[in-house]
């Protein structure tokens, strides 16, 4: 499915977070969206995803969903989101269960989490889990729905640097083929997922770069790709380094 | 280079409790009061022995008053209490997610909160006759105030982020209300049910001493009339185990439906 935002710019009372923006996500595209810290990163994601209705512009997704699919557009939290009165199984389940066939539920959701290595803590609950686990599950959660697009809000930042490169490493290997977007600050992330990097301004966040990563997916954990990604990741931290300051600056003040 | 150990300073603060240390308060309270009875320091007509309140008990179980009065009030409690429970928490399920609920019902709700229900019990009466509603509807208003605002502010406390969650997902309105909402707030409906069962207790014995044949509270006052201290301390043990009971009780319903906490 192709999404389409059309000079979509969105402002929180007076304040102008976002925008004006026109982006288009291809089919199967990786988008990763970098910027400054408060530049409105998951506003933008927010608004693609239908959660929030912007100000100005609108967004248009476009073609069918793939078979079989429950939910168009679907969502990883930085925070999870789980609920922490359900375990995990029931977490995965929340989206599909009273869509299918009691039976279909179960089987999707086991499938689900041997994807995504649960298999065993199908009956923990959240707050038994680590930090690694629990995004685990959110993953799980967005891919049993089979969504045409997916979206990311920065999945892997509450994570720490080893949880996250393993937890990297495995959604990666998990999304092969989807179409999604992926918000970060973490510019070798970006570099690391995406065909395709924006970089928004500092608040109100509009385009201000666009990068292409023209590395094959499979080809990136190579050695040999490690001297490219790195030039590619330098310059993206050129174009961000003075407005990312001026973030930090701004927020103390 | 002189060494010494380093000094402890860490400890306290963290009071454990010690195992048997209530019984044997119970204990303890008992025998004294019953040795000071028996030594004749205290008047039988002001203060009679714990033997002597617990053979009234008995003897009223023998003949059947214990029950008859138990089960009125058991019947009045349980009705009047339902009644509060599930009109407060619709109507605070209704404030947490409706704007309209909340800027109509709130208000109402502060501004009713404090009146004790006690005082409605005359105009209840006027209203709905002598006999059984108008205690049901006392014990039913005071449990349905406080219940309603622990409901809405259980909502409050569910993170938003859980319900975009559940938006993210195409959920209808009605199943985020039964998968997020309702369990989300049931911490804060258990702690209304907490709060509203002692206060529909009191009610519950007001109402009965204002008017009942039957009940605790109407066993207590008729005692008191006739200076029967020792069945009068029968009725407030019997009240104070129905207390005790329903604390339990919603106790362990609390560790089974929040075990996930
Ligand atoms: N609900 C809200 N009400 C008011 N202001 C908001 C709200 N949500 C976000 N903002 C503000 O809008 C701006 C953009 O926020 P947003 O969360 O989209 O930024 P971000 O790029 O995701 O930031 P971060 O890097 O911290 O995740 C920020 O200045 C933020 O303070
Ligand atoms: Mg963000």
């Amino acid at each position: 499915m192709r999404l389409r935002a059309l000079k979509v710019a969105h402002s929180f009372g007076g304040l102008e977070a976002l925008g004006p923006i026109d982006l288009v996500v291809e089919s199967g595209e990786r988008l990763a969206v970098v910027g400054p810290s408060g530049c409105g990163k998951s506003t933008l994601l927010a608004i693609l995803g239908g959660l929030l209705r912007p100000s100005r512009g609108r967004v248009l997704l476009e073609g069918e969903p793939p078979p079989g699919s429950l939910v168009p557009v679907a969502y990883v939290f930085q925070d999870f989101a789980l609920l922490p009165w359900r375990s995990v199984a029931g977490n995965v389940a929340l989206p599909i269960e009273g869509r299918l066939p009691r039976r279909e539920v179960h089987a999707r959701v086991e499938q689900a989490l041997a994807r995504t290595g649960l298999a065993d803590f199908a009956r923990r609950y959240p707050r038994e889990l680590s930090g690694g686990m629990r995004q685990r599950v959110g993953i799980a959660r967005a891919l049993v729905v089979d969504p045409g697009v997916l979206l990311l809000d920065e999945p892997l930042s509450a994570l720490d640097a080893q949880t996250r490169e393993l937890l990297l490493e495995e959604v990666l290997a998990l999304t092969r083929g989807a179409t999604l977007v992926w918000v970060t600050h973490h510019l070798d992330e970006a570099v690391r997922v995406a065909d395709r990097v924006i970089l928004l301004s500092a608040r109100p966040g509009r385009i201000r770069a666009e990068l292409a990563v023209p590395i094959p997916l499979e080809e990136r954990e190579q050695p040999k790709a490690a001297v490219e990604l790195a030039r590619l990741k330098a310059e993206l931290w050129a174009l961000l380094r003075e407005d990312a300051r001026r973030a930090v600056v701004e927020a103390s003040t | 280079m002189s060494a010494r150990e380093v000094p402890f300073r860490g400890g306290g603060f963290a009071p454990r409790q010690l195992r048997g240390a209530g019984l044997a308060t119970a204990a303890v309270v008992l025998v004294a009061w019953e040795s000071l009875s028996r030594a004749g320091l205290v008047s039988p007509f002001a203060l009679p022995a714990p033997s002597r309140v617990f053979s009234a008990l008995f003897e009223m179980a023998r003949s059947g008053e214990l029950a008859a009065h138990l089960q009125a009030s058991v019947g009045r409690l349980a009705g009047g209490w339902a009644i509060g429970l599930a009109t407060g928490v619709t109507a605070g399920l209704a404030i947490g997610i409706s704007s309209l609920a909340r800027s109509v019902g709130l208000p109402l709700v502060a501004a009713l909160f404090p009146i004790p229900k006690i005082a409605l019990l005359p105009l209840l009466i006027l209203w709905l006759g002598i006999g059984e509603a108008p205690k049901l509807a006392t014990i039913a208003l005071g449990t349905f105030f406080p219940v309603a605002l622990a409901t809405a502010s259980g909502v409050d406390q569910i993170p938003k982020s859980l319900v975009r969650m559940a938006q993210s997902f195409d959920l209808s309105r009605w199943a985020i209300l039964r998968t997020v909402i309702l369990p989300g707030a049931l911490p804060g409906i258990l702690a209304g049910a907490r709060i509203s069962s002692s206060i529909a207790l009191v009610l519950l014995t007001a109402a009965e001493m204002i008017g009942a044949e039957y009940g605790v509270g109407a066993l207590v006052l008729q005692a008191g009339h006739l200076m029967r201290v020792d069945r009068l301390l029968a009725g407030v043990v019997l009240l104070s185990l129905l207390g005790v009971a329903i604390g339990a009780a919603l106790g362990a319903l609390e560790r089974r439906l929040l075990a996930w906490r």
